[in-house]
């Protein structure tokens, strides 16, 4: 950092030395840079605002005067529930899917074909969410059916797989599984980057010690990228909560809060929600579903605030 | 086990490590096909289980087989070679097995898409819109939809992102340049239907309720797209070695003039990659659409007025509402997700080729 402090220092000293003309191109120059940097930042604040500011009336307005005659918060508490369902669901099923994926790359595949994997995977974040959800309702769901319908008989007692099972296959597992394939290549890129920087000394060292590869995987690995692997995590999770084709298209939704993940009345998410009523809405209606907008920026926000301040931790570290 | 790596430093530290743990603590070694034999050997017994029982599928075959190899490796090591080892060899197997799993998704994606897309592939699908017909016409408005609004978003990003990355990179000391790296991050987070909203109420703000217009889908993109491309552009800027800019400096060349005429031609390849990649994320995108550009039947190719038809939206929408001919409105869904992974395959494509055949050799 300092050698590079050093050449702007003596690119600024040269830039000043020379005449008017230079210093009027690097002024406007470095002027636009700025600017542009400080768009970024009233964009996103910009986007907060305008949440707000359209969203506003719906969160003054009395139960009465809401579409449905219900208050703000019971109406969106069902959707934040269902959010929360699909996206935990989601990472459960991710996270241990992707940091096995990120250690076949890092350590296990031959190093040859290593980065074309790591390509593939990186494919599954290419594909648009529209395609997911045409895929989820089409194959993945139908294709559930049997298994949730084996869940509902063997497993019934669970109250998450009580029945009766869906029979068209739109439940909240199905959702969960087809998130849970949108975002691991999120999870996994990060975990891919830190498993590949821990120090070769610590991985010798241990195998230098006897250590099987799994032993030294455990012992240095993991330990290494274990803040990395829950920030990436917390990321991943992020972008499920966010998601909303995929959800929109596969879920069957039903208003009420259940956990049962294999049933046909499932509650919606909020940004399935959105999408579902936007388009056929009007007047506080569209204020209200930009309110619920605002609450799902606002989570999303903290999920990924708190990841990047993990990641920000470790890597002082 | 996995052939052994390629390079010297670890192939020594693997046979130090045979050296060191002796043959597994039972003495012996499985062979190298082992691993190999367990797997297929397990996918044999599954698919015989599952054709008695009446209920054969590949991918359950696939799913148990992994389950039963993991499970026969490590019974087969553990008499052999010992515990550890043995432990060693299930994980191992276990890791490459997730990978399979992790893959079975694109690989059935892709199949469906391709198998279910190619129906509904016409000429009529991409020269007419579906103005007047009832269930049927094409999607040419729609694709010419998504190329313009994609465009817009891309005339928008790319001069905000890359000035953003220059400013970062070139220009970005003390605290404007920490918030924007860290704000930066936390703007990839955003929910692609947030940034919808946010453009509906920017403009329902200053055009009143009901607004949509293709530019507005623009403009959600751009939010989406902002950070992507700056992320990119600013990992090449990192890597320009900074000889290149002392040198010039040296030469008594203005910082702009070295930063337009230096830098920017070195990191030219992986700029115009970082952008066509942040272009095929976008350019699938639905939710922000579905909220500012409406939804329509005929061509529209102004941004600035009315409603725009895009691919994903129409793809959506006949799936939607397919009308009375239910099959021929799926096919029509799933022709337009076959167009727009062609698209996005090209993309990712074509910023590969360019990385590779025009990128400076930076020493």
């Amino acid at each position: 950092m300092a050698h590079l402090d050093t050449t702007t220092n003596a690119g600024q000293l040269l830039a000043a030395a020379s005449r008017g003309r230079r210093r009027r191109g690097d002024r406007i120059f470095g002027n636009a840079a700025v600017i542009a940097a400080v768009t970024i930042l009233a964009l996103l604040a910009g986007v907060a605002v305008f949440l707000v500011t359209e969203g506003f009336p719906a969160l003054t307005a009395s139960a009465s005067e809401l579409p449905g005659g219900d208050s703000f918060i019971s109406y969106v508490a069902p959707l934040a529930f269902g959010s929360a369902m699909a996206g935990v669901l989601a990472m459960i099923v991710a996270v241990p899917l992707a940091v096995a994926v990120a250690l076949f790359i890092t350590h296990s595949a031959p190093p040859r074909v290593a980065s074309f994997l790591g390509y593939l995977v990186d494919l599954l974040a290419a594909i648009p969410s529209i395609i997911y959800g045409l895929w989820g309702i089409f194959v993945l769901g139908p294709a559930a059916v049997p298994v949730m319908k084996w869940l509902e008989e063997k497993l019934g007692f669970l109250p998450i797989f009580e029945g009766p099972a869906s029979i068209t296959g739109r439940t909240m597992l199905v959702v969960g599984l087809v998130l849970a394939v949108m975002i691991l290549p999120i999870v996994s890129a990060v975990a891919r980057e830190v498993f590949a920087q821990t120090p070769r000394k610590l991985q010798e060292g241990a195998q230098a010690l006897g250590a099987t590869r799994w032993e030294m995987i455990r012992t240095t690995v993991l330990p290494f990228g274990r803040s990395s692997v829950i920030s990436g995590a917390m990321l991943g999770l992020g972008r499920a909560l966010g998601e909303t084709m995929a959800v929109a298209i596969i879920l069957s939704v039903s208003g009420g809060v259940t956990c049962i993940l294999i049933s046909q009345a499932n509650p919606s998410t909020i940004a399935a929600n959105i999408a579902l009523n936007f388009p056929e809405s009007s007047g506080l209606a569209i204020n209200l579903l930009i309110a619920t907008g605002l609450v799902l920026f606002a989570i999303t926000l903290a999920t990924n605030f708190l990841a990047r301040l993990i990641i920000a931790r470790a890597e002082v570290k | 086990m996995t052939p052994p790596p390629a390079d010297a430093a670890a192939l020594s530290s693997r046979s130090t490590r045979a050296l060191l743990s002796g043959e597994g603590s039972r003495g012996g070694t499985l062979p190298g096909w082992a691993p190999w034999a367990a797997f297929v050997g397990a996918l044999i017994f599954c698919g015989l289980v599952e054709a008695a029982l009446g209920w054969f599928t590949i991918a359950l075959m696939l799913v148990f087989g992994a389950l039963v190899a993991v499970v026969a490796i490590y019974a087969w090591s553990r008499p052999v070679e010992g515990a550890r080892r043995a432990k060693d060899r299930a994980i191992t197997m276990g890791i490459a097995a997730a990978f399979g799993v992790s893959m079975a998704p694109l690989i059935s994606l892709l199949y469906e898409v391709i198998k279910r897309g190619v129906k509904g592939i016409s000429w009529e699908f991409f020269t007419s819109d579906a103005r007047g017909v009832v269930g049927g016409g094409g999607a040419e408005h729609a694709i010419v939809g998504t190329l313009v609004i994609t465009a817009c978003a891309v005339v928008i990003s790319v001069p905000i992102g890359l000035m953003a990355a220059i400013y970062m990179n070139e220009y970005g000391r003390g605290p404007l340049r920490r918030a924007l790296t860290f704000f930066v991050d936390v703007m990839t987070g955003i929910p692609s239907i947030v940034a919808g909203l946010f453009a509906y109420a920017l403009f329902e703000v200053f055009f009143g309720p009901g607004i949509q217009m293709g530019i507005m889908g623009s403009v959600a993109l751009s939010v989406l797209m902002i950070p992507i491309v700056i992320r990119s552009a600013e990992e090449i800027l990192k890597i320009v070695p900074n000889h290149l800019r002392e040198a010039s400096y040296a030469l008594g060349t203005p910082k702009w003039k070295t930063i337009v005429k230096v830098v920017l031609p070195t990191a030219f390849a992986g700029l115009v990659t970082g952008v066509m990649l942040a272009t095929a994320r976008i350019i699938g995108e639905t939710a922000p659409l579905l909220v500012t550009t409406g939804v329509v039947d005929s061509l529209n190719a102004d941004p600035f007025a009315g409603r725009m038809q895009n691919l994903a939206v129409y793809a959506y929408n006949q799936y939607r509402s397919p009308g009375v001919m239910k099959q021929a409105a799926y096919d029509r869904a799933w022709a337009a997700a076959l167009t727009l992974i062609v698209i996005v395959m090209i993309l990712n494509v074509i910023a590969r080729l360019v990385y590779r055949r025009y990128k400076t050799e930076i020493r």
